[in-house]
């Protein structure tokens, strides 16, 4: 434990400020806190696809959060539940299901991939509690699947498309090839990615969609290539937006054509090596190196991980603290009442500048356009990206009048 | 020969056991919800269902198929779907999902049927696959999202499964259901003929019985009853998604078969039990679980053959056995000290 | 001139590609059809040995500076002799069961090996660049080729046919397709039939570990690679014919280009073409394209 000792004394203060404060509130309203305490659920994929992503670092980083908060909200003990959902929605939702009926959980995070994000958060909204998306994109969540329940804190197909294709079509990529993901989150980003496109009064001169787990990524390369569109967009992440960039390099891709890589973060590109990812463009909604904020914590969790956090970390440390703090603020951990609290005050940490909890559970905060460094560049471990612009959170995430949530949306 | 074996005319320990042990257990899963958390304990009875489904075709017939993912998978779309985007009430989606299994059964038993052994085995895999890529492509399952969100309903228009009690019972309801219809199978002239061929098929030929009639008829059963266990845990869990079609869930079939004894009636429901709590009480332990997993697949290979259920029986006919040699063993001995 | 809307030259290029691809399964499932033809056993953990043998090659750089031309010897004797360790502790004891115990048990070594990998390396893997001799790319007038896929060709290519004369040529060989008929005379010989056996293993998950040195630069390593790619390499030696060592190389280059070209014409396909293929064959040539009927 490398936490210097002063925080332990600032905790005490604050705490005891706190509880002289709550006294006369408690006068009028107990602090409601169900089971008499404050759990969270991290439950992640710990040896599946998007392990590196999400996984053991996100376990971490929810600890870290609830030592950093001092263990204790409203006097009563905090702590952290974490189970391996195997990629398996089926056991992801027995797993919620138990943990809010019978573990006294009170909010479940991570969430990592699609299917077992939208799975849990309707159990959430069952069970009256909060979910937390930290590692998921699909649209969906804030749109045709969006609850009063669940927060989306992490990316999704517009944040990760609109924003990037504008910055890029601005410096003169008037003409897009696309590589997508065949499946339902893949057609997400290339819809909005399409749509930004025309949108920027650039085209769309091809596109190819590759099954999921495709270990050769020539031929879609080749096609790319072909096509002599200026800008290739590609839609993967994981191995898969690995192996498509070994093969584009290979190719000699990124030589004649600029490439962007819509939904590709951090754990791909120090997997890939910056000699393969190079000049690459692309979204995140954090990164350790951005700020003094950002440093901080992401050096703490590196002596402790050996790996730097990623946005799906950052964003469960962000929302526990979010979360405690709204606990505190209202005495009560209801989830309507906490998710009121929540909503009202703006997140402003070094995960989320300048951000909100919108009506639809849309976290929105200032994403970042980044490049990744040529490998002289890069000074130290990690060192990874060039950041190019701030997208304001106003503009990086889809506008609320174009919502789908039938809590907005009412009949 | 195997006949002599099951009709034996003095009804072994273990055989006048059955009935209590059954009733017993009976029992103890009515009162189980008290206890144990029942979606906990719905989906060991949906993975039981599924395994003795294969069991039968496995386990009876003698031939292993390693693509019934396909029925589980194809009768949960169908009965996800018919729920939630058709409106069809939960016994109507239940018997819509296993009718589907049960003609994409009769579709992959007849090619299948048609080679042995480990061919059988690559013949259902590929089927499968190609199943798994329809699921992925067709625009009603939602591709990598799955079906989510739904409805449990109400049962006979009255009964509301919303109520996890009442989910409970009628999850037990079909389970006993569908368990007792292998135990049925398995035990009727019928299951003879397939264990005679299970044992020598040209025997069984030579005997002048339509063994592919057998055969195919057993694979349209098998691919029923795991599509009635799909169809259900459609209704328990509220969602279908691409893992249910996923090759890895056939293997998941052939390990808890393993696991509880194959061959067996009751290995299939230990083996389930098993499984599925090891990887519901290992979850906690992160990244270790696959390993485990693998190590308790190949222990089961290389040690235990038979199975949790098939050593136990094993072991109770070696002690049954030791005892009667022993009872027949004193007199001689008393006569020898004479 | 355009095939189907797409330009000849165009399509020139994927059906190199594609050749590549089949240059793998090719290995592959050469390893499979052998272990398969003496043993009798499906090796399910061939994946799992093909992603040993790249992880090997990317630990043999960077714990031991051992370059990728060592690696391409060193890692399939290591997991080669890994594979005799499997054989004689285990998979021996299997031998007079179902084919189906064989299958199962390297289902479950499969998934040991795996999560074993991914426990120490994690899932996005680790990347390794090709050799400097290989970089760069030729242009061959219908496209621009990468050294390094011209040089997977020529090694899979080498390997496999001198491992088709050896089987079927020499005195080794002969005694291994004698076991394969009927081990008891084999052994009524005086020949060491287990040891044969033994060796078979091990040398068919060397020829695995080959072809993931071989993959290393092109692929992630990553200790998932092997996992989609062994139900593929299944269905590439059933389509062959089991057993069958020059059915095994050709089905494997013939289906690489088929999903090459599918790639191009239908690319969702392309994960699920070889499956169908498969089932096909299956229906109206039973024993595979090469394999004889038993």
């Amino acid at each position: 434990m490398e936490r210097p000792a002063h925080h332990w004394i600032a905790a005490l203060l604050v705490s005891i400020g706190l509880s002289t404060l709550a006294i006369p509130a408690a006068a009028q309203t107990a602090p409601k806190i169900s089971d008499g305490r404050v759990r969270f659920g991290v439950l992640t994929d710990m040896n599946g696809p998007t392990s590196d992503l999400a996984g053991p670092g996100s376990v971490l980083a929810a600890q870290m959060a609830v030592e950093d908060f001092g263990g204790k909200v409203l006097g009563l003990p905090v702590d952290v539940v974490s189970a391996d959902h195997q990629m398996k929605p089926d056991l992801a939702a027995n797993t919620a299901r138990q943990w809010f009926d019978t573990q006294q959980v009170d909010a479940i995070l991570d969430l990592a991939s699609s299917p077992i994000a939208l799975a849990v958060m309707e159990i959430a909204r069952q069970k009256n509690r909060i979910a937390f998306v930290n590692g998921a994109g699909t649209s969906r969540i804030t749109n045709d699947a969006c609850n009063a329940n669940t927060v989306h804190t992490s990316w999704d197909a517009y944040s990760q498309s609109y924003s990037l294709v504008d910055a890029v079509a601005k410096q003169g990529g008037d003409s897009w090839f696309f590589i997508t993901l065949d499946n339902a989150g893949g057609h997400g980003v290339e819809r909005d990615g399409m749509a930004a496109v025309k949108a920027a009064g650039a085209k769309v001169v091809g596109s190819v969609r590759f099954p999921l787990n495709s270990p050769d990524f020539s031929s879609y390369v080749l096609q790319a290539q072909s096509s002599r569109a200026k800008v290739v967009a590609l839609i993967a992440s994981g191995t898969d937006s690995v192996n498509a960039f070994k093969a584009i390099n290979e190719f000699g891709l990124n030589k004649t054509q600029k490439v962007v890589a819509m939904v590709t973060f951090i754990p791909e590109v120090h997997a890939l090596g910056l000699q393969a990812a190079q000049g690459l463009i692309l979204n995140e909604a954090f990164y350790w190196d951005a700020d003094a904020g950002t440093r901080q914590f992401s050096e703490r969790f590196f002596a402790r991980f050996k790996k730097m956090p990623d946005a799906v970390h950052a964003g469960i440390y962000s929302s526990i603290t979010h979360y405690l703090r709204a606990v505190q603020a209202g005495g009560t951990d209801e989830a309507a009442a906490v998710m009121k609290k929540m909503k009202e005050t703006p997140v402003d940490d070094f995960y989320a500048h300048g951000g909100r909890i919108r009506e639809d559970g849309r976290m929105v905060f200032d994403m970042r356009l980044v490049q990744v460094k040529k490998p002289a560049e890069s000074k130290k471990p990690w060192d990874y990206y060039q950041v190019l612009a701030t997208i304001p959170a106003e503009q990086a995430f889809q506008p609320l009048a174009k919502s789908t949530c039938p809590l907005i949306r009412k009949p | 020969m195997n006949h002599t074996h099951t009709t034996s005319p003095t009804p072994s320990r273990l055989a006048r056991l059955r009935g209590p042990a059954i009733v017993l257990l009976l029992l103890a899963s009515l009162a189980a919800p008290l206890v144990v958390y029942p979606v906990f304990m719905m989906k060991i009875y949906c993975f039981a269902l599924f395994a003795s489904a294969f069991n039968l075709l496995f386990g009876f017939a003698g031939l292993m198929s390693f693509g019934h993912a396909a029925f589980l998978g194809s009768a949960a779309y169908i009965c996800g779907y018919s729920v939630r985007s058709l409106g069809f009430p939960p016994e109507l989606g239940l018997l819509a999902g296993t009718a589907t299994a049960a003609v994409l059964g009769f579709v992959v038993g007849r090619l299948a049927i048609r080679r042995e052994g480990i061919y059988f085995s690559m013949v259902t895999l590929a089927l499968a696959q190609m199943v798994y890529f329809i699921c992925l492509q067709a625009p009603f399952t939602g591709s990598e999202d799955g079906i989510q969100g739904i409805p449990r309903g109400k049962l006979l228009g009255f009964i509301d499964l919303d109520n996890p009690l009442a989910m409970y019972y009628f999850v037990l309801a079909i389970f006993v259901f569908g368990f007792w219809s292998v135990h049925r199978i398995v035990h009727s002239p019928f299951g003879q003929v397939l264990k005679a061929i299970r044992e020598n098929e040209p025997r069984a030929i030579s005997l002048g019985y339509d063994v592919q009639r057998y055969k195919l008829v057993t694979f349209v059963l098998s691919a029923s009853l795991a599509g009635l266990a799909g169809a259900t845990k459609t209704l328990v869990f509220q969602l279908v998604t691409l893992t249910d079609v996923h090759w890895s869930t056939s293997g998941e079939a052939v390990l808890m078969t393993l696991v509880g004894g194959m061959g067996t009636i009751f290995g299939p429901l230990v083996g389930a039990a098993v499984v599925v709590s090891l990887e519901h009480y290992l979850s906690g332990l992160g990244s270790w679980v696959t390993l485990i997993m693998g190590l308790i697949f190949m222990a089961c290979v290389l040690m235990f053959r038979e199975g949790i259920v098939g050593s136990a029986r094993s072991f109770w006919q070696w002690r049954r056995a030791r005892r009667e040699a022993a009872t027949a063993a004193k007199p001689l001995s008393v006569n020898a000290e004479a | 001139m355009d095939i189907f809307g797409v330009p000849h030259q165009a399509l020139l290029g994927q059906m190199f590609i594609g050749l590549v691809n089949g240059s793998f399964y090719a290995i592959l499932s050469l390893g499979l059809a052998i272990i398969f033809g003496l043993l009798n056993v499906v090796n399910f953990a061939h994946g799992a040995l093909y992603m040993l043998g790249a992880l090997l090659t990317w630990m043999a750089l960077n714990y031991l500076g051992i370059n990728y031309w060592l690696a391409l010897l060193v890692a399939p004797l290591a997991v080669g002799g890994l594979g005799m360790v499997f054989e004689r502790t285990m998979i021996r004891h299997l031998r007079r069961l179902d084919p189906i115990y064989g299958l199962l048990l390297t289902f479950g070594m499969a998934q040991v090996l795996q999560s074993l990998a991914s426990n120490s390396y994690g899932v996005t893997g680790l990347s390794y660049s090709p050799p400097e001799l290989l970089r760069g790319a030729t242009d061959v007038g219908f496209m621009r080729l990468p050294n390094y896929r011209a040089w997977v060709v020529v090694a899979s290519m080498a390997v496999c046919l001198s491992t088709w004369y050896v089987v079927e040529r020499t005195r080794l060989g002969a005694y291994l397709r004698a076991g394969t008929e009927n081990p008891g005379m084999v052994q009524a010989f005086g020949i060491n039939l287990p040891l044969i056996v033994t060796l078979t293993y091990g040398f068919g998950a060397a020829l695995a570990a080959f072809a993931g040195v071989l993959a290393a630069p092109v692929v992630q390593v990553s200790p998932l690679m092997g996992a989609d790619i062994v139900v593929v390499v299944f269905a590439v030696v059933v389509v062959g014919g089991m057993g069958s060592i020059l059915g095994s190389i050709v089905t494997g280059l013939l289906l690489g280009v088929v999903e090459g070209l599918t790639r191009v014409y239908y690319p969702p396909a392309s994960n699920v073409v070889i499956f169908a293929i498969m089932a096909v064959v299956l229906m109206f040539r039973p024993s595979g394209l090469f394999g004889t009927a038993k």
